[in-house]
């Protein structure tokens, strides 16, 4: 099928036309369909997992006219590679989980907390999916309100604090960008370029000096979002404040927005300006990755511990990424996904906790363990993907960044990042210990159930992908890595950008049609290759 | 001496402004036989008639008719704005009834004097001579005064009208003293011709006379689309006058000063554009910023609007300063998309109103998205809408603004655009928090949502939302429309 990605990306919104329908007070039929959205979703998104062929090419792309007026050409112009793949596989993964995780920690206002759920699944698939950057920046844009009304209205007591906070931050970012995305779009015009489609600009050779600016407002758009420091304050307000599914959905997916727009735009079209402030940005990386991890050592609440751990893998994130070579960059984009695993994992079982006891704070709970064993089994088994214990995910993606960063120029960023990895140790175990270990004094913790069905259920696959991800992350790897190859040979170092120009440009696709898809590959999904491997990667050996 | 000569007279290209010129008239004369509780019959009366010339404005589609020798004329760019007006005043009318019915001041004589003032409008938009325009302008600010006061019980209504009147009448002699200064300087009150002799000038720019006619008239303009520092009377105006006044008075003047100020700078003056580009320039970023930054901190939502509404002028003047197709295209689609955002949003403020303008805070919209899903989805989307948020008309309307400010090379323009965009967002954002995130035990039991508010609630929905997802509906004519000017 051709147009597979706009099924997917636009089925929740037929999810939200069948939720108008459904009278308010019927909140079991609300969520049922609700998860049957976002299953559908995913299960119409396999094929796209599975058809996708190992290049660099972008696949299942579609190109249609949109708006045509004055200087400016819009088309509904989607496809993914390599990159957003996975992040696309992730969101519609994720989804589900979210759902189910609000089964019973929203009883209020159902109906219009399933509307906004489903809307934001639209807008973020929309935004990883766009190859058209006007296309793209209105789902940047879109993706703001579902988040807004999510945090403002079923969150804690600081939330409409919280709500305002993450909408204008972001949109202060945005409007920027929107700015340098209209500057681009008239230096394309006079390059000769008649539409919005992102590819072409890829080869818009600007001087140094407009890519400066024009990268400095993309970045800052997408710094927010990651969130880099310093401009990480708003994080921890909206994730305390956020319902369960909220935080969820912003540390599995909206976060990724943020790193996702610098692999996709800001590094690739200002290649030059990106190399020039690779230390900078490295710097505020690495800040990132020591300072938030200091932070969470000292929080009293479990959630905002968790927010914070969120800053400092993100950190490890971009540190990857500016490395500009196959491996930071490859395993930027399996901590991407292995951040919105664990991380996810992670609010879902803080949200667990606080469903129970209305409290997050550390000092409140104490040998859970022996009260709930099965939660203290996949709490520790998502704490140790957290950390990146080898055989976990987590370390899979930590050490390919770590080893791409040290080889390439920040080997000094490299060596003082890699204490992050011990820092985050720390903080983990101590508050897994001082939570599910000791005494189980507090009378209040000592009549707690343990999970039942419907939140193993939540947690099994991501413990799963915990693991498949750990073990044999190759495909996964595979996949990337023909977009990725491109990617560094986009951004190749100014010394080499002559070279670059003469390899590169046969390879990016000139015409944008459709892309007849074989049928997909049979044994590509992790699920089915279960036997034990040891960390493959196919940049090693090199 | 061609006075005398009575030349041959085209009437095709006023027909809309003598259609509801007569309906108002006939108005008028059956409002004598109209009991006081039925005036909502010369509403639907004068709302089918909008509809009616609406039809006519748009069957002169695409014509290019110059009468009254070359001092009124039908082409796209008018028949664009006249569609603005229509549309203003249609879903103002829309609303009055209700309004006027619970403020007791429900006199027949409202839908007449709204059609004179569309007619006014109207012959600004059409006029391609400085005295029709002027004409035009003083119909439509006439009728605005009354307009403002109508509520005459009401002490703040009657202030508004006063004040409108002092400061209008003010602000029309600077545009007159303009208009005679240009006349002076070129010998015609002529556009086209006024085009033609400074093109002959071998530097208009140190023709004192000139500049200072051109900066007279600006000045008028700046008044009558309320630009800072021109903007004082507007909070108090647009808070007095009674609520579906203010959203006409907000939506459809201000575009009809856009289209005067429009052809007489582009058509009359391009010689100077730089020189009176370096002008809109300063005024657009005055004009957002003192918008955005009292808006900020009001509470009354009508005075929030309205200073909302000085930050949209300033939206517009970005477009005006860039001057290009791109930016002035801009203008006209964010002008209609306007119309339909700002006066959805006033209905809905008339319907949460009480007798006396009360509960007219931004507090008094707690727990409204409880109690009044589909309304509060509604306000929530002009909202936006006025944020610039996409996908709505609102943001396409200040994307092609501020693109046309960065083809002509105001980066920095279009970034204190955009920051006071951001800014703006705050004061919207305060709305939605109330309606959705405060509890309230209020049941808005008083509300009623009768038909004519329902579809005005229902056609702004549209009209804010369907050009923010398909935009080239409304901005292929929005281009054609300034083609000709």
């Amino acid at each position: 099928m051709s147009n597979l990605l706009s099924l997917t990306t636009f089925l929740p919104i037929l999810g939200v036309l069948l939720l108008l329908f459904i009278p308010k007070d019927s909140k079991g039929t609300l969520r049922n369909v609700a998860l049957a959205t976002t299953v559908v979703t995913f299960i119409v998104s396999l094929p796209i997992m599975f058809g996708f062929q190992s290049n660099a090419e972008f696949q299942f792309v579609e190109n249609i006219p949109w708006i045509s007026a004055g200087p400016f050409v819009m088309r509904y112009f989607v496809g993914i590679d390599g990159i957003s793949l996975w992040l696309v596989i992730l969101t519609t993964f994720i989804m589900p989980i979210a759902v189910l995780s609000t089964y019973t920690a929203v009883e209020e206002k159902v109906k219009e907390y399933m509307i906004l759920l489903l809307l934001l699944e639209t807008g973020m698939l929309g935004a990883f999916i766009s190859l058209d950057m006007f296309l793209f920046y209105i789902f940047w844009e879109v993706m703001l309100i579902p988040m807004y009304f999510m945090i403002g209205i079923w969150g804690g007591k600081n939330r409409i604090y919280a709500a305002v906070k993450f909408f204008i931050y972001t949109m202060v970012g945005s409007l920027l960008m929107l700015v340098a995305l209209i500057y681009l779009y008239f230096k394309g015009v006079e390059a000769g370029f008649t539409n919005f489609g992102l590819l072409q600009f890829f080869n818009l050779q600007l001087p140094l000096a407009t890519q400066v600016w024009l990268f400095l407002a993309f970045a800052l758009a997408f710094a927010i979002k990651v969130p880099m420091f310093p401009l990480h304050t708003w994080l921890p307000d909206a994730h305390t404040e956020a319902p369960t599914a909220g935080s969820v959905i912003l540390a599995a997916i909206l976060l990724k927005m943020g790193t996702y727009g610098y692999v996709r735009f800001a590094i690739p079209l200002f290649p030059e300006a990106a190399h020039k402030f690779a230390p900078l940005i490295a710097t505020l990386a690495v800040i990132g990755i020591i300072y938030a991890a200091l932070v969470a050592m000292v929080q009293e609440d479990v959630k905002k511990l968790v927010a914070y751990s969120s800053v400092a893998h993100l950190g490890f994130v971009m540190l990857g990424v500016f490395a500009f070579n196959v491996e930071g960059i490859t395993g930027g984009l399996l901590q991407m996904i292995n951040h919105g695993v664990s991380t996810g994992a992670l609010f879902l079982i803080v949200g667990f906790i606080y469903e129970r006891r209305h409290t997050r704070l550390i000092t409140d709970f104490g040998g859970l363990s022996k009260q709930m064993p099965i939660f203290a089994t996949i709490f520790m088994i998502v704490t140790f993907s957290s950390i990146g214990l080898p055989g976990t995910n987590g370390f899979v993606g930590e050490f390919l960044v770590l080893i791409g960063a040290f080889e390439s120029e920040l080997r000094w960023w490299t060596i003082i990042a890699s204490s992050g990895v011990i820092l985050s140790a720390v903080y983990m175990l101590w508050m897994f210990q001082r939570v599910m270990f000791g005494e189980l004094d507090n009378p209040k913790n000592q009549k707690l159930a343990d999970l039942n069905a419907r939140e193993i259920v939540i947690m099994v696959p991501l413990i799963v992908m915990i693991f498949v991800m750990g073990i044999y992350p190759k495909p996964f790897i595979d996949k990337m890595d023909p977009a990725i190859k491109k990617l560094v040979s986009q951004v190749r170092p100014l010394s080499m950008s002559a070279q670059k120009m003469s390899e590169a440009q046969p390879s990016l696709p000139s015409g944008h049609t459709g892309i007849e898809m074989p049928a997909g590959h049979p044994g590509m999904s992790p699920e089915t290759d279960s036997h034990a491997a040891p960390v493959a990667n196919p940049h090693e050996a090199k | 001496m061609d006075m005398i000569i009575i030349p041959a007279v085209n009437f095709t290209p006023i027909l809309p402004e003598i259609f509801l010129s007569v309906l108002a008239m006939v108005l008028l004369l059956i409002n004598v036989f109209v009991p006081g509780d039925r005036k909502a019959y010369l509403g639907y009366l004068s709302f089918f008639g909008i509809v009616a010339t609406g039809v006519l404005v748009g069957a002169g589609w695409g014509g290019h008719i110059e009468s009254f020798s070359g001092s009124v004329v039908l082409d796209n760019f008018a028949t664009f704005f006249k569609m603005i007006f229509l549309v203003a005043a249609g879903l103002a009318v829309l609303i009055s009834d209700q309004y006027m019915e619970r403020e007791q001041c429900n006199h027949g004589e409202l839908y007449p004097l709204i059609l004179f003032c569309v007619v006014g409008m109207m012959l600004m938009a059409s006029g391609t001579d400085l005295m029709t325009i002027f004409l035009g302008l003083e119909v439509m600010s006439v009728s605005l005064y009354v307009l403002a006061g109508f509520n005459r019980s009401n002490k703040k209504s009657n202030e508004a009208g006063l004040k409108y009147f002092l400061l209008g009448a003010f602000s029309t002699g600077f545009l007159l003293y303009g208009m005679a200064l240009t006349y002076g300087a070129t010998g015609t009150t002529r556009i086209a011709k006024i085009a033609a002799t400074v093109g002959q000038m071998t530097l208009p720019s140190t023709n004192i006379m000139l500049v200072a006619g051109m900066l007279l008239m600006l000045t008028g303009f700046a008044f009558k689309v309320a630009a800072a520092p021109f903007h004082m009377w507007t909070p108090d105006v647009y808070e007095g006058a009674p609520t579906p006044m203010t959203a006409f008075m907000s939506a459809g003047p201000k575009a009809a000063g856009f289209a005067a100020a429009l052809r007489i700078f582009l058509v009359a003056l391009p010689t100077l554009q730089v020189e009176w580009s370096q002008v809109f320039w300063i005024l657009a970023v005055l004009t957002m910023t003192v918008g955005n930054i009292t808006a900020l901190r009001q509470d009354n939502i009508k005075r929030m609007l309205a200073y909302s509404s000085i930050a949209h002028a300033g939206y517009a003047l970005v477009g005006f300063a860039a001057g290009n197709p791109t930016g002035t295209a801009g203008i006209l689609f964010y002008m209609l998309s306007y119309a339909f955002m700002n006066i959805g949003a006033f209905a809905i403020i008339i319907l949460v109103g009480k007798k006396g303008e009360a509960n007219g805070n931004v507090q008094d919209f707690a727990g409204f998205g409880v109690k009044h899903p589909v309304l509060a989805v509604a306000m929530s989307i002009f909202l936006f809408s006025l944020a610039g948020m996409p996908p709505t008309a609102g943001f396409i309307g200040k994307f092609y603004l501020f693109s046309g400010a960065i083809q002509k090379g105001y980066i920095w323009l279009a970034i204190i655009g955009v920051l006071n965009s951001a800014a703006s967002v705050y004061y919207y954002l305060r709305v939605m928090v109330y309606m959705y995130m405060k509890d309230s035990t209020e049941e808005f039991d008083w509300m009623q949502v009768t038909a004519p508010m329902a579809l005005c609630v229902a056609i702004s929905v549209a009209g804010s939302l369907i050009p923010g997802i398909v935009p080239s509906i409304i901005l292929q004519f929005a281009q054609q429309a300034i083609k000709l000017i």
